[in-house]
């Protein structure tokens, strides 16, 4: 069977999505969870690349990529940020602890 | 092949970030998830996108993963998960099944030609996408607060004096000298 790379794309899709999703839903760590984050993300460049690919428009699809890769980082960052945030604050990074907000 | 191939090694990199007891491994499973990710879109034809996931996503993004887990430190979790593993199990096959069948149908249907001239990604990012490009400056600026935010600790300890609260901010200078507050008062 000999698989072009937008058939593997589909694929490729397929299987980051599900680790990132089994991930958001498992992990408690903060920075673990905006890990799991990335891999979703990375799910959607690929997705955005291969649809741009098949629809001959390779230039929007790129230019999408390009946009998601930008703010992908920038949300990381912040969330990064807000992590440091909480763990100088409630001595633990763990996300069921912050359940015990209140005000 | 050769894309299948790239293909199953991002996947098993992105399983090793998740499973990785260390955070440190974490953040190098997933450098290199990003890495073979940026060659996966090269030999797709993006190869704008390639060059900005490898030296972003494989590089800026993993300092600031080790800059993070080197300040807040390694901590293990040996409670439950969040969701109990065989409902998340459910839930991921579930929502992966409904993608596949959105993208096979999406893949059967038919694909619109554009008659006009072939743009490039420069007039796609600068023309059509004008707006878009505006956004994302702001979005970089929340980013570099953000960067600041992760680097600049100031320790902010309040210190109860009689009769009032006065916040010291401990790393910040001491603007105005001793001897002038009371001008200030005045």
């Amino acid at each position: 069977m000999n698989l072009s790379p937008l058939d593997t794309a589909i694929f490729l899709v397929l299987g980051l999505f599900g680790v990132g999703f089994y991930a958001l839903l498992i992990v408690r760590h903060l920075i673990k969870l905006v890990i799991a984050l990335q891999i979703l993300v990375k799910a959607a460049v690929v997705a955005l690349a291969a649809a741009g690919a098949a629809s001959g428009k390779l230039e929007l699809g790129a230019s999408l990529a390009l946009s998601v890769i930008v703010v992908d980082t920038v949300v990381a960052v912040v969330a990064l940020a807000l992590a440091l945030q909480v763990r100088k604050h409630f001595g633990t990074l763990d996300v069921s602890e912050l359940g015990t907000l209140r005000g | 092949m050769f894309s299948g191939l790239i293909a199953i090694a991002i996947i098993m990199c992105a399983v090793q970030a998740i499973r990785a007891a260390r955070l440190l491994s974490s953040a190098v499973w997933l450098a290199g998830a990003s890495a073979l990710t940026a060659l996966w879109l090269y030999i797709l034809g993006a190869q704008q996108p390639a060059v900005i996931e490898l030296s972003v996503g494989a590089g800026l993004v993993t300092v600031l993963f080790i800059f993070a887990i080197s300040i807040s430190g390694e901590e293990a979790f040996t409670a439950y998960p969040r969701v109990p593993r065989k409902l998340a199990l459910l839930l991921v096959v579930g929502a992966v099944a409904l993608l596949a069948v959105d993208l096979a149908v999406a893949s059967g249907m038919p694909r619109a030609v554009d008659e006009r001239a072939v743009s490039t990604l420069s007039d796609t990012f600068w023309n059509a996408r004008a707006l878009d490009m505006l956004v994302q400056m702001v979005l970089i600026f929340a980013g570099v607060l953000g960067v600041l935010n992760l680097i600049g600790h100031e320790e902010i300890k309040e210190v109860e004096t009689p009769g009032e609260i006065q916040i010291a901010q401990t790393h910040l200078p001491q603007v105005v000298e001793p001897e002038n507050e009371e001008l200030l008062r005045v």
